[in-house]
């Protein structure tokens, strides 16, 4: 059992504003991500909530109970907000062992000798590593050395694990093992997770929702789909998803109903519905815009499919990849990139046909830079869309 | 990020109190507040202290004040030391001997002249010297490296004074020395002008302070990357291009702070000049302000003295920072590519194998070999032949004495021996457990409080006695105890005193490179799991920093235990005598074999030291 509310927390070092007005709420259960780019704040978010770090603004609190009150100058001690810490350096003491590592907060607990073997014992078998409970850090492998560093923290049955970065250390494919491995853990232990991290792919994966940091502020709270279908702006189109979102200028006409926007591929009208009306649009005025288009969104056909979205293309440079393909196109002046499954052979300059949908196309204002139009998740839009 | 300042929440009672609690509720900020508390007593009050000194009359000093200001009465401010030593009178000459004649030139100039020329020629040959010593033994393939490498910094573990001591049993004169030296007893005249004064203390102190340039370039050099060489030389640059637009150019800044050190160093240098310049009336700055403090009439002459001292070397110190500060750290360590290459010598390596051979010998073999020798002569100057020889000065008793002249048993029959051996060992463990204790915290302090104020005000106070040179630094504390508390004057309690927090810079440094390999996350790990801080620094702190605090702690016993110039003007009490004031007192009497047995005792020791220091990672660079 464990909400977690932050809300209006600034934090300065000397004169540099790092955290601006950060609200952010943690529902019970929840595998949040913070998501970021180097230097955007969201380690030093991890870090207020653990107590590491004491903000000058805000407050915090756990189940309704205060923890941070800066105005009063109340910070809860860390050991008492039933949380723990997995460092991105892993911290283990280099002088305990193992066993010692993961025993060191309960012995400060006053826990009885047998049910302190038990208990590190639990938390080494959770993370299988219990043949190793007598070696010091340095004598495993940092695959082996990042597992101990979360039999430490779950050791405590804590409320709260908050994760910095665990993975950034590990080779490829030990990351995807251990993203596995603490899906398995959140899903067994049912415990609150707050997780850090650059990589947008261990966000997506994992989470349940992303809080996306863009330079001290927090600029979209997401689940994952949420935020890979609709990126609040384009920044964060551009950082989410991989190959890149490809951008396609346009030029917009919103009458305060329905939103047309003209482009190579032709033109489209959307519904009011679907218009993100909070946002700042010119209305009755042509403007310039931003679509938003999925490589993964474009189906690229040899002969004309007779798709009413259809739209006549040139390859331009083609990057078979095994699983998948790379393919470049271009319509017009417009070039933009497609990605298909499996292996597939184009000729340079061949003519293809593409079929597109508007409808899962985000729609961007250029001038603001900001989402105007929202797009469909794959599996609830029709098959015209 | 945006700059803009966080405006402070208005204070309330709830806002004050908790913030009270966070303070207080920290241990690590008492600790920081008691720190700060304790450098402000132990090193600016003193400093202060000294200043103030240098205008007050004493009962000691009044009949010489009011010479100068008259009707000044004991307990009066007054400018008198000031112009005992400046005014205008001193500057008017006697007879036609021009500035000469004056009395400025006779008090200050002379010593100050002689200081800065005995510095000036200690840089020119040492530097060089070293610097070239550094660059074979690291940068080229010259033969049997290994052993070369480990008998270089020998003779710097030899003490200063234990050089001086075994200068003068080869070139001591009966004129001054009552003795004959080895030269004059085997009939070859020795010169006055190379057994004692400027030649004489040059030579021996550039023995010794070689080793700044080849700790500080060797160190520079190891840390070049190689492939800024080779990339020299695939650009078609000769071996000696290289070294000049390359090589040169990068360990440059480490030449520039080898230099600043000795200058530094060699003019605050107490012992050596002190035996090889005051029997011919060769004064330098650090051997008249001890002649000034000597008197309890000149002593605020002395403090003047001191804090000449302590400006000249801080001044050049603090130049050095403003000169090199911003170009010290070149990158040149890169991930790849640090195993250097060797520079093959060719031709030259037998010459220069030769010269660090002779260098060798020299600084090391000679000088152990006469001290050793002359402890077992009987008449010293008289040769090696066996009836010249006895464990006299080692074992023997005053009854039979082989030498009428004797006023001593043999060492291991002196009660003064035992006695000063065990204030040495006292001192030393004493001392060093002390500063290396409080090395960890300020280590501790300094690294934790990196970029805080806090921080960096106890790194600023540290750094202050190491501005100092040791004699004038002694002497800091000397005019506060004889003013303020005579009890201390002479007491173990002040020695101890001024050994402890003159090594606190070095103990400060040792510690925050022991505490920087502590990461923090280590204790914020421990934070988390509920440990607070005592219980951190017992269970990850401590355990973690053992190596380095044990390295340290036998770095800084060594160096206490050698120390002669630091605690030369408290030793007014024989009581109190360690052996290197013990040995420096018998060598000014007629038993030099005796002085040359203790020199030997001490030397054997620092080397013993200093091999088990080097298992844990101590080293004697590190304790410069």
């Amino acid at each position: 059992m464990s909400k977690i509310v932050l809300s209006h927390i600034d934090k300065y070092y000397g004169e540099n504003h790092v955290l601006r007005d950060i609200n952010l709420t943690i529902e019970d259960g929840d595998f949040m991500t913070l998501l970021g780019p180097s230097g955007c704040g969201k380690t030093t978010t991890l870090r207020v909530v653990s107590g590491l770090e004491k903000p000058q603004k805000g407050t915090m609190t756990i189940d309704d109970r205060p923890a941070i009150d800066a105005d009063k100058a109340f910070y809860e001690a860390p050991a008492k907000r039933g949380l723990n810490l997995v460092f991105q350096s892993y911290a283990l003491w280099p002088h305990m062992t193992v066993f010692q590592n993961v025993a060191f907060g309960l012995k400060i607990k006053k826990m009885k000798k047998a049910e302190i073997e038990e208990t590190v014992m639990r938390a080494l078998k959770t993370m299988r590593i219990e043949e190793y409970r007598d070696r010091y850090p340095n004598e495993l492998s940092g695959g082996q050395q990042q597992r101990v560093a979360i039999a430490r923290a779950i050791a405590s049955s804590p409320k709260l694990l908050l994760l910095d970065e665990p993975l950034s250390n590990l080779d490829a494919r030990l990351r995807i093992d251990m993203r596995a491995e603490l899906k398995r853990l959140h899903k067994e232990t049912g415990t609150t997770i707050i997780y850090v991290t650059h990589d947008q792919v261990e966000a997506l994966t994992m989470s349940t929702k992303i809080a996306l940091f863009k330079e001290g502020e927090i600029s979209q709270i997401d689940t994952p789909l949420g935020l890979y279908t609709n990126p609040i702006d384009l920044q964060a189109a551009d950082f989410i998803g991989n190959p890149r979102i490809n951008f396609i200028n346009a030029r917009g006409f919103y009458n305060g109903d329905t939103l047309t926007v003209k482009s190579e591929f032709g033109t489209y009208v959307y519904p009011h519905n679907t218009v993100k009306t909070d946002e700042e649009i010119p209305e009755n005025e042509e403007f310039d815009c931003i679509l938003g288009l999925r490589p993964e969104m474009v189906d690229i056909y040899t002969e004309d499919p007779h798709h009413k979205n259809t739209v006549e293309a040139r390859i331009y440079a083609n990057q078979p990849a095994g699983s998948e393909t790379l393919v470049t196109l271009t319509v017009g002046s417009t070039e933009f990139l497609a990605i298909q499954v499996g292996l597939v052979e184009y000729d340079m300059n061949q003519k293809v046909y593409i079929v597109l949908h508007p409808g899962r196309m985000n729609v961007y204002n250029k001038k603001t830079g900001r989402l105007i139009k929202y797009a469909k998740a794959k599996h609830k839009a029709g098959i015209d869309d | 990020m945006a700059k803009n300042r966080w405006k402070r929440p208005p204070m309330t009672k709830e806002r004050l109190k908790n913030q009270i609690q966070n303070v207080i509720g920290n241990p690590f900020n008492v600790i920081v507040l008691i720190t700060l508390l304790m450098l402000f007593i132990f090193i600016v009050i003193p400093l202060l202290t000294m200043v103030l000194n240098t205008f007050t009359v004493t009962r000691g000093s009044a009949e010489m004040a009011r010479r100068v200001d008259p009707g000044v009465m004991p307990g009066d401010y007054s400018i008198w030391a000031w112009k005992f030593l400046f005014g205008s009178e001193n500057f008017v000459s006697t007879g036609n001997m021009g500035l000469r004649g004056t009395q400025i030139y006779t008090n200050l100039l002379e010593p100050l002249f002689h200081s800065l020329t005995i510095g000036f020629f200690v840089t020119v040959i040492s530097v060089p010297l070293g610097a070239l010593m550094a660059w074979l033994l690291v940068r080229t393939d010259i033969p049997c490296k290994g052993l070369l490498s480990a008998l270089i910094l020998v003779p710097y573990m030899i003490p200063s004074w234990c050089k001086a001591l075994s200068w003068l049993s080869v070139f001591r004169t009966p004129k001054y020395g009552g003795y004959y030296g080895l030269l004059t007893g085997l009939g070859i005249p020795v010169p006055e002008w190379l057994a004692y004064g400027p030649i004489a203390i040059i030579l021996v102190m550039v023995l010794h302070y070689y080793a700044f340039s080849f700790i500080m370039v060797s160190g520079a050099l190891r840390s070049i990357n190689s492939e800024l060489e080779e990339m020299g030389e695939i650009q078609g640059a000769s071996k000696a291009q290289i070294l000049k637009s390359i090589t040169l150019p990068l360990v440059l800044p480490s030449i520039l702070s080898a230099t600043i050190m000795t200058i530094s160093k060699s003019i605050g240098t107490y012992g050596v000049a002190a035996r090889l310049g005051n029997t011919i009336q060769y004064f330098v700055m650090a051997t008249k302000m001890k002649y000034f403090l000597e008197s309890q009439q000149t002593a605020a002459v002395g403090y003047i003295f001191s804090m000449l001292m302590i400006a000249l070397a801080a001044g050049t110190i603090l130049i050095n920072q403003k000169l090199i500060g911003t170009r010290k750290s070149y990158a040149t360590i890169g991930g790849k590519g640090t195993r250097s290459n060797l520079i093959p010598l060719g031709s030259s390596k037998w010459p220069m194998l030769i010269l660090l051979t002779v260098f060798i010998i020299l600084a090391m073999f000679m000088p152990l070999f006469f001290l050793v020798m002359e402890s077992f002569q009987i008449v010293p100057g008289k040769g090696y032949h066996l009836d010249n020889l006895s464990l006299y000065a080692w074992i023997g008793s005053l009854e039979n004495a082989p030498n009428e002249q004797f006023n001593q048993s043999g060492l291991f029959r002196n009660v003064e021996f035992f006695r000063s051996l065990w204030n040495t060992v006292k001192l030393s463990i004493l001392g060093s457990l002390i500063t290396a204790v409080f090395g960890q915290f300020f280590g501790y302090i300094t690294t934790r409080g990196r970029g805080k104020w806090y921080g960096n005000a106890v790194e600023q106070l540290i750094f202050i006695p190491y501005l100092m040179p040791g004699v004038a630094f002694a002497a800091i504390y000397y005019s506060l105890a004889s003013n303020y508390i005579p009890s201390l004057v002479g007491s173990f309690m002040l020695i101890l005193i001024v050994s402890v927090v003159k090594h606190f810079p070095f103990a400060s440094r040792s510690g925050s490179s022991n505490m920087m390999q502590i990461s923090v996350e280590l204790e914020e790990a421990a934070t988390i799991n509920g440990a607070g801080f005592w219980r951190r620094i017992l269970s990850i702190v401590i355990p973690l920093a053992k190596g380095g605090f044990l390295s340290g702690f036998l770095l800084s016993f060594i160096s206490i235990a050698k120390e002669l110039d630091l605690i030369a003007i408290l030793m007014t009490n024989s009581e109190n005598y360690t052996l290197s004031f013990l040995s420096f007192n018998y060598s000014k009497e007629a038993m030099p074999q005796v002085a040359d047995a203790i020199c030997i005792i001490i030397i054997a020791f620092i080397l013993i030291t200093n091999r088990i220091a080097d298992r844990f990672g101590g080293n004697v660079s590190k304790s410069m």
